[in-house]
């Protein structure tokens, strides 16, 4: 696969986040991919928005995959779901596709996520990210500090386990009895 | 907001001395009305529940996932080839723009050059998507607000449109008509010569379309200023396609990130200032022109050649060599039933698509399946601010503000 990106912006933007980025990846990828530490993640998007020459400031993804499942069988203790231990760090990457309405480019940011961590939301720079770290969180339990309203969105609010880990069997259906509350939306019915 | 001022102006308030001067008379008296999942105006499993004041939304909230398949999960555990069925049920207006998208990502991880009829083909089916899409759009959002006539126009025209794809595929909705490295059939004889019919007939309607709505005076009272979403917060909100270029965004990525044959076509992108539901059906209406003129420069351009990519690991063997001979039922059967490898890798195609941005993630590790299948689908951008949209607005325009950014329920939720 050929990297659609200019090679000296990627050396450009190495150079200028030295301090944030802790490595580049240039190879079998179509945008390059820049892993970022996870508490300098807010400054680094912040920082890029704006940055004279790149100013990625279109979010145009936010997604996670689970990079590091755990290898052991899956354990289950009859009522809900519990995975094994898992391996320890950076189980889990976010990942983040930026896009840039000055120069249309992309690049792809990630940051490495423990099981159990936290990562800081990044709702205060884009509002899209609410949902989409809502979707992640249902989906594969990381969860986001300075997050405004973090729970379910796709999936019932009594789902047990989150489904996208890879961890999770594809056939684990759960049913419930009634449907969700308007209270459960966040709403009251007595104001 | 009704005030005491307002109660004063008419009749004199006989609980003068109990309320303050300028307090909302309604303040404990809000209503909480439940929109959906069933409702006819949402056209899909959509809820939302509005808090009035009156009739105006003092607030609302969304509720989604009423649709959820685990579309991303199964993309998972299926062969690359076995997924593409799947991408037809995302947006089902536009199916085919979700092959497309779905196969182009795959090939890239591949790395498969693809022959230029094969392009071609694909860019005519993109943008007869998108005039569907379109024509459902425009249709539906009319249709709420009372303009049956408008609606039954375009969706005769969309049957025209079903009827030639289904001549190409064998399908209306879910078309399932690309596969990596090809496509399902060649164009069938006489297929060009139809689509210009139908080009002729669909401009014909949509000057008529045009003239019964556009300047329409009940139309534009109850569209024009409805559901303002400025260009910082459109941008934040990540909204993409018409709905932010309706914002006065100048961004559409086959003219500014070219793919497929989009650079050798000429075509205008269509931006309005108004920010409201009556610019994003403007700017839906004036893309379909422009649609209906690429789909001419396609008729007139459309190469000649093969549709297959000459690559022996996406090829499917042809039906007569598998009726015929033993190896190549052999090959016919580990080609489906195993799949193809993929060598590792990622990577994110997104295009245009009828409502904004689609494109697929896909994270391969090596072998017949993807490692992580992200889809990016351009709905579930377009209703998390609706509740921003809707609020001070009275609840009738909910209804104008949901048609008008084109939610579809099968991309929402995946």
């Amino acid at each position: 696969m050929i990297l659609d990106f200019p090679k000296e912006k990627v050396e450009r933007i190495r150079a200028r986040y030295s301090d944030a980025i802790e490595s580049v990846e240039t190879e079998n990828t179509d945008a390059p991919i820049f892993f970022v530490k996870k508490e300098r993640v807010l400054e680094f998007f912040k920082s890029i928005r704006t940055e004279e020459g790149l100013e990625y400031n279109f979010l145009s993804d936010l997604t996670a995959y689970d990079d590091n499942p755990p290898t052991a069988s899956i354990v289950d203790y009859g009522l809900g779901f519990v995975a094994p231990e898992s391996p320890g760090l950076g189980r889990f990457v976010m990942v983040y596709q930026l896009f840039s309405l000055h120069s249309m480019e992309r690049i792809r940011v990630k940051v490495r996520v423990g099981d159990g961590e936290e990562t800081p939301s990044v709702t205060p720079i884009w509002k899209a990210a609410n949902w989409l770290e809502r979707e992640v969180f249902d989906m594969y339990g990381i969860k986001f500090s300075g997050h405004p309203n973090l729970r379910r969105i796709l999936l019932d609010d009594r789902w047990v386990g989150h489904p996208q880990r890879k961890d999770y069997p594809i056939k684990r259906y759960q049913r419930f009895e009634g449907s969700a509350t308007i209270e459960s939306l966040g709403m009251e019915l007595d104001k | 907001m009704i005030t005491k001022t307002d109660v004063n102006s008419k009749k004199q308030n006989q609980f003068e001395d109990e309320v303050e001067e300028g307090a909302d008379l309604f303040e404990n008296s809000q209503m909480l009305i439940n929109i959906g999942p069933q409702h006819p105006a949402t056209h899909g499993t959509l809820r939302m529940a509005c808090r009035l004041n009156g009739e105006t939304v003092v607030d609302s909230v969304c509720e989604i996932g009423y649709l959820h398949r685990a579309m991303e999960k199964l993309g998972e555990v299926k062969t690359y080839h076995k997924f593409i069925p799947y991408t037809d049920r995302l947006n089902y207006c536009s199916a085919l723009q979700n092959n497309v998208a779905y196969v182009t990502t795959v090939e890239k991880l591949l790395g498969i050059e693809i022959p230029d009829r094969n392009i071609w083909i694909r860019t005519m089916v993109s943008e007869i998507a998108r005039i569907i899409d379109h024509l459902i759009c425009v249709g539906i959002n009319a249709f709420d607000l009372g303009a049956m006539t408008f609606f039954l126009y375009g969706f005769h025209q969309r049957e025209q449109a079903y009827t030639l794809i289904e001549q190409l595929c064998g399908s209306r909705l879910t078309t399932t008509y690309t596969r990596v490295g090809g496509l399902s059939g060649d164009l069938p004889d006489g297929f060009i010569p139809r689509l210009k019919e139908w080009l002729v007939e669909l401009e014909a309607t949509l000057k008529e379309m045009d003239k019964l709505l556009t300047t329409n005076r009940i139309w534009v009272d109850r569209t024009k200023g409805v559901g303002i979403m400025s260009a910082d917060d459109a941008l934040s909100y990540s909204m993409t396609g018409p709905c932010l270029r309706a914002s006065n965004v100048n961004v559409d990525l086959r003219r500014d990130r070219p793919y497929l044959a989009y650079k050798s076509l000429e075509f205008d992108v269509p931006v309005a200032k108004g920010c409201d539901v009556y610019d994003r059906y403007l700017v839906r209406m004036r893309e379909m022109h422009e649609s209906v003129r690429i789909l001419r420069q396609i008729a007139e351009k459309m190469p000649s050649g093969p549709i297959w990519a000459d690559d022996k690991r996406v090829r499917i063997p042809e039906k007569e060599r598998v009726h015929n001979s033993m190896e190549s039922l052999i090959h016919h059967f580990k080609f489906f039933m195993e799949g193809f490898d993929v060598p590792p890798g990622e990577a994110y195609c997104p295009m245009e698509g009828p409502n904004g941005e689609v494109g697929f993630y896909i994270i391969s590790k090596g072998g017949p399946k993807a490692y992580r299948m992200r889809i990016r689908a351009p709905s579930f951008f377009m209703f998390q601010p609706a509740p921003d949209m809707v609020r001070g607005q009275p609840i009738a325009d909910v209804i104008a503000v949901i048609g008008s950014v084109n939610i579809i329920a099968g991309e929402l939720d995946r």
